[in-house]
């Protein structure tokens, strides 16, 4: 039994334990690579806009004035949007799941739905805004209000909320939704009961995800006529609005005119990131406590 | 707890059975498709009430799914067709127009694995009455004591009712199952092979409440195990490729077997 030569296996080691430190040194230099071109870009960000936000400027009103300019409006335009935004995507983004998860028996149906599903995930956000603009400004009328924003937006997130609450209700083990039919529980009280609470964390991470692309989201808005400037503040979702990313967009093209714009702009982005920040947190505190509870 | 409260739960139960009655299930010529594949050929086999009916036989014989069909969760499987006629308390439990869920109360059903829901201890006994609409407290929480006590369960439980079932051991998880399914007050239990999963220790304990649950219940139990067959059962049936070959009392199955088949099965020749 001669089979391995061990002149040429000591030769070879070298060259793969090469390898070896290369393959991870590669990793290492990609994560790095994301890591500190995302720390400049905060640290740019905040050093240029912290020193313009204050009170002031976070609850004034829109001003062409540089120095009286505040974004309030916009807050509480992103605000009212994501009171549309979530509901709408969270319920029937959900039920999808849940129908195509739990009720489609047909496994050419479900595969015809799934790859529709994929499919729109990955239409840009524009044609969203295109079909925003016809089906709920122009066709049913709404005009540029806080619903035809909030429901464009939702067409555009929904498919992000369904895959990733699909994928949450298939995890949940079929052992424990045969034992509530064993019992004697309808489909509707296992689906409540035992799956729903069992797949909330991973649907909660879905919406998390869904709610945080819909708040930064800026094409679909533009697409569907959002005024920027010199707008009251919405007080509910029938109100004409503008959102802070819409803010960002206007004041960053404008910086070419008044070159504090871009300053604004900074500070609006710092605040966007800060109402992002915020957003997740809660989303995931929810989700711990759902997770830890057993 | 107070015997006021106890009256009450006594109420919820629906008595089906005069002592008379022989048999609980009556099945004939059931056959059972798993799409293309043949599962069950021609059941006749009629389930003695308060007895204990062991269902032996070698993997793939059709155990399982004879005792899924009991309760008709066979039906979760897609593609699957079943014909011929199950009786249960001289009710066509396959009729179109009988309720599962209805017969899932009368008929609970104890899995191979024990699967608590990811629930307090209280939550997984208390879930089966709230789902069929108990919601006072009082009378939940003498279902959920009578329960665990049936499945001498109370006394390592009773301090932690509020705690995660996943934090009990193999074997209490599978009593705190047995519980579960005791809580909606069935006439029949289903049992697949129960103690397969469990330790030497767990096992005997889960052979030691069948025993004293036949008192009070009709058991039917799939297992692998055939001197579990021999210690807890009066009857037994043996399977073999979706058939009955054998089914009589279970000390005749043992010692003196008709058939040949059965006679290797139970001395292992194979299997």
């Amino acid at each position: 039994m001669n089979y391995i030569d061990q002149t040429v296996v000591m030769k070879k080691t070298n060259t793969r334990r090469l390898k070896n430190k290369l393959a991870k040194g590669m990793f290492f230099l990609s994560t790095l690579f994301g890591v500190v071109v995302l720390f400049i870009l905060i640290v740019r960000i905040i050093s240029q806009g912290i020193g313009w936000i204050d009170l002031d400027f976070l609850t004034g009103k829109l001003s062409t004035q540089v120095d009286r300019a505040g974004i309030m409006g916009a807050i509480l335009g992103t605000l009212w949007l994501m009171v549309v935004v979530a509901p709408v995507t969270m319920i029937i983004g959900v039920s999808t799941a849940i129908y195509v998860e739990l009720y489609v028996k047909n496994s050419k149906v479900k595969s015809i739905i799934q790859t529709n599903i994929a499919n729109l995930a990955g239409v840009p956000s524009i044609v969203y805004g295109i079909l925003g603009l016809t089906l709920f400004v122009r066709l049913l009328d709404f005009g540029n209000i806080v619903l035809a924003g909030g429901l464009t937006m939702s067409l555009l997130v929904l498919p992000i909320v369904v895959v990733a609450s699909q994928e949450a209700i298939r995890a949940v083990p079929d052992h424990l939704s045969e034992a509530s039919y064993g019992l004697g529980a309808t489909k509707w009280q296992t689906i409540r009961r035992i799956i729903l609470p069992a797949a909330l964390p991973g649907i909660l991470t879905g919406a998390i995800l869904a709610l945080s692309r819909a708040i930064g989201e800026t094409a679909p808005l533009v697409v569907l006529g959002i005024p920027a400037l010199l707008i009251p503040f919405p007080g509910g979702i029938f109100d004409t609005f503008t959102v802070l990313p819409m803010q960002i967009y206007y004041w960053t093209l404008d910086s070419s005119l008044v070159a504090e714009y871009a300053n604004l702009a900074a500070a609006t982005i710092v605040t966007l990131l800060v109402c992002l920040f915020v957003l997740n947190a809660t989303a995931i505190l929810i989700r711990n406590k759902f997770q830890k509870k057993y | 707890m107070s015997t006021v409260v106890q009256n009450n739960t006594q109420k919820l139960s629906v008595v089906n059975f005069n002592t008379q009655q022989q048999a609980v299930y009556q099945t004939e010529k059931l056959n059972l498709w798993y799409g293309q594949v043949h599962a069950l050929k021609n059941i006749d086999l009629s389930i003695g009430y308060k007895e204990v009916t062991a269902i032996i036989g070698p993997s793939g014989c059709g155990k399982s799914t004879f005792l899924k069909t009991l309760n008709r969760m066979v039906e979760l499987v897609p593609g699957v067709r079943i014909s011929g006629e199950i009786t249960y308390n001289k009710t066509d439990i396959l009729h179109e127009s009988f309720s599962v869920e209805e017969l899932r109360t009368r008929v609970g059903m104890v899995f191979q694995k024990p699967n608590p829901f990811p629930k307090s201890i209280y939550g997984n006994i208390a879930y089966g009455p709230k789902i069929h609409g108990i919601r006072n407290k009082e009378i939940l929480n003498s279902i959920v004591e009578n329960s665990l006590r049936q499945a001498y369960l109370w006394d390592e439980v009773k301090d932690r009712l509020h705690q995660s079932a996943h934090e009990l051991s193999g074997g209490q998880q599978q009593r705190l199952c047995i519980a579960r399914c005791l809580a909606i007050e069935p006439d029949v239990i289903l049992m697949d092979e129960p103690t397969s999963a469990l330790d030497p220790n767990s096992t005997r304990q889960i052979e030691e409440l069948i025993k004293e649950l036949k008192k009070d219940y009709s058991i039917v139990i799939v297992t692998h195990n055939m001197q579990q067959a021999a210690r807890i059962s009066d009857k037994t049936a043996f399977f073999l490729n979706g058939e009955i070959i054998e089914y009589d009392q279970t000390n005749r199955i043992f010692t003196q077997p008709t058939d040949q088949r059965t006679e290797d099965y139970i001395n292992g020749r194979f299997g």
